[in-house]
């Protein structure tokens, strides 16, 4: 009886391996999760967009933490520095979580979240007059999947121009 | 059975006159011996027939109204309606005087009879109720109303039933608000809606051309309590469900969100995020003066009040993670009370007193429970992929949620809806809506 179940599972495997053609496209996807994460932290640059060149508008962050990562601080020196340069800019931190929490506490988490950007430019120069706090707790997800990669890309702050 | 059958002859030999509680339904096990009922359609004259299908398009509103009643009660778990094809007694004598043996002959131990007329322009309805086994009238009444009401009238002798016969409120007579949903998740479309608690008359009450979320009843009226995104402002609302009419009352500089009225209806309680920190407020709907009740740098959030009004359970993660405390109404004596394994969300407040429901995230499962005010008796009624935001029925039996499931098994796209499980752990459903649903909340009983 077990036999032929783990019979059976063994064939599933090797005909799922078939249509794949010899596993190519999962071998893809496995080497991409590991290269786009740190800890569970996204480091790829998929959904990134740009303020200007060189400095990308959005920074990542690990399940339930609003700290920012050595890459972050990079990010945000880079979007102080043109800030301070464009001094007629002002901008908006969107602050968001992943979908596996409860919503009231992810609106005030994506708030924190933001906010520690906010500090962190503030601390490189940037007015806090010039810069607006808006939540969207799990309400915005920019990848709708549901697995670790996915939810990676949506634990994020992104500066987005206000005028 | 036979141990059923001697318990009400006891009963009869105890209290021969007083007729109360012929029939017992233990509401506290589950649903595992519904107590089989026929549920016989209300009788109606030819007269009235007719102008109630020219009023309401309906052709035998007798019918209709008792189909509501079979199906609340069939949806406690409580009750078993028996098929109407084994009904031996027609409708309009079994009214007059139900001949108990046929009755009892198809296994009903209770009888619904009544009818239903066409007077001056209203509906008048009057229902029996009776104990099968005891040859016994358990309850009579009789109401009045405007024949656009068709549908209460059902839930409101569905609500006489139950009470009659569990000895606590019903909770048929209520509605649900909620948040109707449609679109790719990444730009949801969210519209508040609002129906009867069987799903029936739903209604929109917004277009959906701002993100709502969160929606409460206000439980002594018919206002709500919501967060909007208005202006890409998100705000605590009051929104007055007869009138329309809406007003931002949370009109801080920062978020205010996780709005919930106190058991008098006469305050908000809500939280206010800025500079990364959320703590808890109170706005009075009359004086609108603002008192702060929490004042901590972590997150505090989703407060609800106990029914007395003295204390209030709330979300915070000053432990460094998700977890539930409870203080006094003023803020004084905070103690946590969740101390299971996972993070801990969402509690709210049983209208008894005796419990609070959370939501609990664990190993990557969402859980539904509830635990005792001082945090032990856990007991966890449901677990899924993803399942948030209990509400309480207003007998504080029955809680209402919702889950989001995946649409198929490689976890591509998703449907929410709304669904109720009893106390118990039993008796989980689904609940029908339109579209989409999320974040429900119950009202109290429209009528008493």
């Amino acid at each position: 009886m077990i036999l032929s179940k783990i019979f059976k599972n063994t064939l599933i495997v090797l005909a799922a391996c078939l249509v794949l053609s010899a596993c190519a496209t999962k071998k893809e996807i496995a080497t991409d999760i590991k290269g786009s994460m740190q800890g569970d932290v996204y480091t790829g640059t998929d959904t990134v967009e740009y303020l200007a060149e060189g400095v990308p508008d959005r920074v990542f962050f690990a399940t339930n933490e609003s700290i920012l990562t050595t890459a972050s601080r990079e990010t945000l020196r880079a979007q102080a520095a043109w800030m301070r340069k464009n001094s007629s800019i002002n901008v908006v931190l969107e602050g968001h979580a992943d979908e596996r929490g409860t919503r009231e506490y992810n609106l005030a988490l994506g708030e924190r979240r933001a906010n520690a950007a906010k500090d962190y430019l503030m601390t490189y120069g940037v007015s806090s007059d010039r810069i607006t706090v808006l939540s969207y707790g799990k309400e915005r997800p920019v990848d709708s999947g549901s697995n670790p990669l996915s939810w990676s890309k949506n634990r994020r702050s992104v500066t987005v121009k206000a005028n | 059975m036979i141990k059923k059958i001697i318990t009400l002859f006891l009963f009869l030999i105890l209290i021969p006159i007083n007729s109360y509680a012929l029939i017992e339904v233990d509401i506290t096990r589950g649903n595992l011996d519904p107590l089989p009922i026929a549920v016989s359609p209300l009788s109606i004259d030819e007269k009235s027939r007719k102008s109630f299908e020219k009023v309401l398009k309906k052709k035998n509103i007798g019918e209709e109204i008792s189909s509501i009643v079979e199906n609340n009660l069939s949806t406690s778990g409580l009750f078993n309606p028996l098929s109407k094809d084994a009904f031996l007694q027609a409708p309009d004598i079994a009214n007059l005087k139900p001949r108990f043996e046929d009755w009892n002959l198809i296994k009903a131990q209770a009888l619904i009879t009544g009818k239903v007329n066409y007077v001056d322009d209203k509906l008048r309805v009057e229902f029996r109720l009776w104990d099968v086994l005891a040859a016994k009238e358990m309850m009579a009444l009789a109401f009045t109303t405007v024949p656009s009401n068709w549908r209460r009238v059902g839930h409101i002798i569905s609500d006489k039933v139950y009470e009659r016969l569990t000895g606590e409120k019903g909770y048929f007579d209520t509605r649900i608000i909620y948040v109707a949903e449609e679109g790719p998740k990444t730009q949801r479309i969210k519209k508040l809606a609002i129906m009867d608690q069987d799903g029936f008359n739903n209604k929109f009450l917004t277009l959906g051309n701002e993100l709502v979320l969160t929606p409460r009843f206000n439980p002594t009226s018919q206002m709500v309590t919501y967060l909007s995104y208005f202006k890409n402002l998100p705000r605590v609302y009051l929104l007055d469900i007869e009138t329309g009419t809406q007003e931002v009352v949370g009109d801080f500089p920062g978020m205010t969100f996780a709005p919930r009225f106190s058991p008098d209806g006469k305050k908000i309680i809500m939280s206010f995020a800025k500079d990364g920190k959320s703590d808890i407020y109170t706005m009075d709907l009359e004086n609108r003066i603002v008192d702060r009740i929490t004042n901590h740098p972590s997150i505090d959030t989703s407060p609800s009040y106990s029914p007395d009004g003295k204390y209030i359970t709330f979300n915070s993660d000053r432990s460094g993670y998700q977890q539930i405390y409870i203080m006094k109404s003023d803020g004084s004596d905070v103690k946590r009370i969740s101390f299971g394994n996972g993070l801990y969300g969402t509690p709210v407040w049983s209208p008894r007193g005796d419990l609070i429901a959370f939501t609990k995230l664990h190993k990557g499962k969402f859980y539904i429970g509830v635990m005792r005010t001082d945090g032990k008796g856990e007991r966890l009624l449901t677990e899924n992929y993803y399942q948030e935001a209990p509400s309480w029925s207003p007998n504080g039996r029955v809680l209402i949620f919702y889950r989001e499931t995946k649409t198929n098994d490689k976890g591509e796209g998703f449907t929410a809806k709304l669904w109720s499980i009893d106390l118990t752990g039993y008796n989980e459903r689904q609940i029908k809506t339109p579209n989409d649903a999320s974040d429900p909340s119950w009202s109290s009983l429209l009528s008493n």
